[in-house]
């Protein structure tokens, strides 16, 4: 198979929806904090500690379904830590969630070799199955490529679409985004800020656990110590990327997974040539490119990393 | 209720501050070790004796805070100019290759000259690593957090390649680690029988350096000025960018050694796990140490106990050794909330 012809194969459109739906669900979680006003560097860990909770839930007789919501609770739950140090406490964002991630990356590692001492491959669970849509799916090519998906993709899609509602047709999302722009301007209109930015960074941070359970419900069957490799830093850089806006963040989302796709393809054609380290490298270096390129014309929150506290200016 | 600042924090609740977080930081973490069915004291009494408990123990807690302090120091003059440097790891690595490769083809010099080439090669591949990120902050306004962070993986990614090609030792018997440093090129040990080495000094050293340029020097000074308030520092006349790009080289520079100095210290070659989180521990131990050079001294050498210390608690208790990672994880998070109590008072209105 030549290097082109890996673009045409419905396989590899298929790929593409399924490697993009943890980094839609990352993507989307840091979106809406970011919109409130808080940087939430915690993803990577709550990532992990997604991956590793949703698994367990599983492994010890859950239902599929049942692990993506624990997985999303526990997120929730490293969210409220976060939220409750940079709102109301007004700690710096980039270190309290630098500390999220680093606690909740090794919790989950502690957790894991707490329950499961001596296992040196890793037990695996059945995932989730792709599924079947009455017709959609018998379309040729685009059935297989995009209509035979896994449920929690069809999921991250749809959350996409109620973001974006929320955000730009609901009181709810004009009071989120006046929280991120002026804090000061919320507060005069009787919306309460730190209310505001601690429940967005809930439910942001359950979207990011759901994303890492993705990975060992779905993409995987199974729970490895380096698993989620810098997807949580990736989608920081997508919601740049998509210009804090939650239509070109899945657009970035889902290019990070054309890219990733055709790299892990073209190993297995240029593979004997080029070390495969450089092809890993591909998808690291395309989103720092994106950074440089988008980033002067972004328009960031206003209020982003500003913290607020009543009554002080 | 509400916060208020202080006028002049006392000098005693700035030394009681970070013992406070660390006491929590354990009490936190007692639930855990509970949890793995162990008594609390016990476990954490053979802590404390797993890390400093006899000579044998101390070096290995002092080896183990070697490149801590560097990449703690290189936290810590980053973030006091409030440049995101996360990408320690990266640069630490970078540092390690880079004097390996050189390493190998130092046979005819002296061995201090070669160790002093060798961290230098190391140094000036962890600035330029730094560099790249700082420009991209100043011209183009890229936030240098994630840039750094991804750089981490590529930079693993780059080892890797170089382990298991150009650099592959062909005498490990198919294990990925890259051709040893020339024999003359190690590090002396500091206490026989040891693993505890001469970069230690080193390090220390660096740190009183670190101190002298931070309180003493003009540069220390706008480095400062321009992490307390860039926009006065810009009124000011300093020359932000400038400092800045110092500020990356010091940074970037002194992770680097820190990877040079734990291959020529330890074991002469790179391996793809020498560093367990080095780069990211040392965010942890500058905030411990209030990103106080001489205190990032005394902080790594904490961290580095407890790493020590959790391997010989784990052993008798059965407890995964990541416990080690999860208080220190914790103590940054208690840290931060002690700072923020030695910062303000809590006012009822």
């Amino acid at each position: 198979m030549s290097a082109i012809e890996i673009l045409l194969t419905a396989t590899f459109w298929a790929a593409v929806l399924r490697i993009a739906t943890p980094l839609i669900f990352g993507t989307m979680g840091e979106l809406i904090c970011e919109r409130a006003g808080v940087l939430n560097l915690g993803i990577e860990g709550i990532m992990t500690f997604g991956a590793m909770i949703g698994w367990l839930t599983v492994y010890e007789g859950g239902a599929l379904w049942q692990g993506l919501l624990v997985a999303a609770a526990a997120g929730a739950l490293f969210g409220l830590l976060h939220g409750a140090l940079t709102v109301p406490l007004g700690l710096s964002q980039h270190v309290t969630g630098l500390g999220v991630t680093l606690l909740a990356a090794n919790l989950s590692y502690y957790v894991y070799r707490l329950l499961l001492p001596t296992s040196s491959t890793p037990p695996t669970i059945s995932p989730f199955q792709p599924v079947t849509i009455p017709w959609l799916t018998d379309l040729p090519f685009v059935g297989p490529a995009f209509f035979a998906q896994m449920p929690p993709t069809y999921l991250a899609l749809a959350a996409v679409v109620l973001i974006a509602y929320v955000l730009y047709r609901t009181p709810l999302g004009l009071a989120l985004r006046m929280v991120g722009e002026s804090a000061e301007g919320a507060e005069a209109q009787g919306v309460n800020v730190t209310a505001m930015r601690v429940g967005t960074v809930v439910v942001g941070s359950a979207l990011m656990g759901m994303g890492g359970a993705f990975l060992t419900l779905a993409a995987f069957n199974s729970f490895f110590f380096t698993m989620v490799q810098g997807r949580g830093w990736v989608c920081i850089a997508l919601v740049v990327f998509g210009s804090w806006q939650p239509g070109k963040g899945l657009v970035g989302a889902l290019l990070y997974g054309v890219f990733d796709a055709y790299q892990l393809r073209l190993q297995t054609v240029l593979g004997q040539v080029v070390p495969y380290q450089v092809f890993l490298t591909i998808p690291y270096a395309l989103s720092i490119l994106a950074l440089a390129v988008m980033s002067r014309r972004a328009t960031v929150p206003q209020a982003l990393m500003v913290p607020f506290r009543k009554g002080e200016r | 209720m509400r916060f208020e600042l202080r006028e002049t924090v006392p000098p005693f609740l700035l030394l009681v501050t970070p013992l406070g977080a660390i006491l929590l930081s354990l009490i936190i973490c007692a639930g855990f070790i509970a949890a793995a069915g162990a008594p609390v004291l016990g476990a954490y009494a053979l802590l404390a004796k797993g890390a400093f408990g006899n000579t044998f123990a101390i070096t290995e807690t002092l080896t183990r805070a070697t490149p801590l302090i560097l990449t703690g120091l290189s936290a810590a003059v980053a973030f006091r100019a409030r440049l995101w440097n996360i990408g320690a790891e990266g640069q630490f690595y970078l540092g390690a290759i880079v004097a390996t490769a050189v390493g190998a083809h130092v046979d005819g010099l002296p061995g201090w000259l070669a160790d002093l080439a060798l961290a230098t090669c190391g140094s000036l591949a962890g600035m330029l690593l730094l560099v790249g990120p700082t420009l991209l902050k100043l011209r183009l306004g890229v936030d240098e957090v994630v840039t750094t962070l991804l750089l981490n993986f590529i930079v693993l990614l780059f080892v890797s390649a170089m382990i298991e090609g150009p650099l592959r030792d062909p005498l490990a018997f198919g294990f990925p680690q890259s051709a040893p440093v020339s024999d003359g090129a190690m590090l002396p040990k500091l206490v026989a029988h040891a693993r505890l080495h001469a970069g230690f000094v080193v390090a220390v050293v660096l740190a009183i350096v670190v101190a002298v340029i931070d309180r003493y020097s003009v540069l220390g000074f706008e480095a400062q000025a321009v992490g307390f308030n860039f926009r006065a520092a810009r009124f000011a006349g300093i020359p932000i960018e400038q400092v800045l790009v110092c500020v990356a080289l010091m940074s970037g520079g002194l992770a680097g050694i820190g990877g040079s100095l734990e291959v020529i210290g330890l074991k002469g070659y790179v391996t793809l796990d020498m560093s367990p989180g080095y780069g990211y521990a040392g965010i942890i131990v500058a905030m411990l140490a209030g990103l106080n050079p001489l205190g990032v001294v005394a902080s790594s050498i904490f961290v580095a106990g407890v790493f020590v210390g959790a391997d010989a608690m784990g052993r008798a208790y059965n407890i995964p050794s990541s416990i080690a990672d999860v208080i220190v994880a914790v103590s940054l998070l208690t840290m931060l909330l002690a700072l923020l109590f030695a910062r303000y008072r809590l006012r009822r209105k």
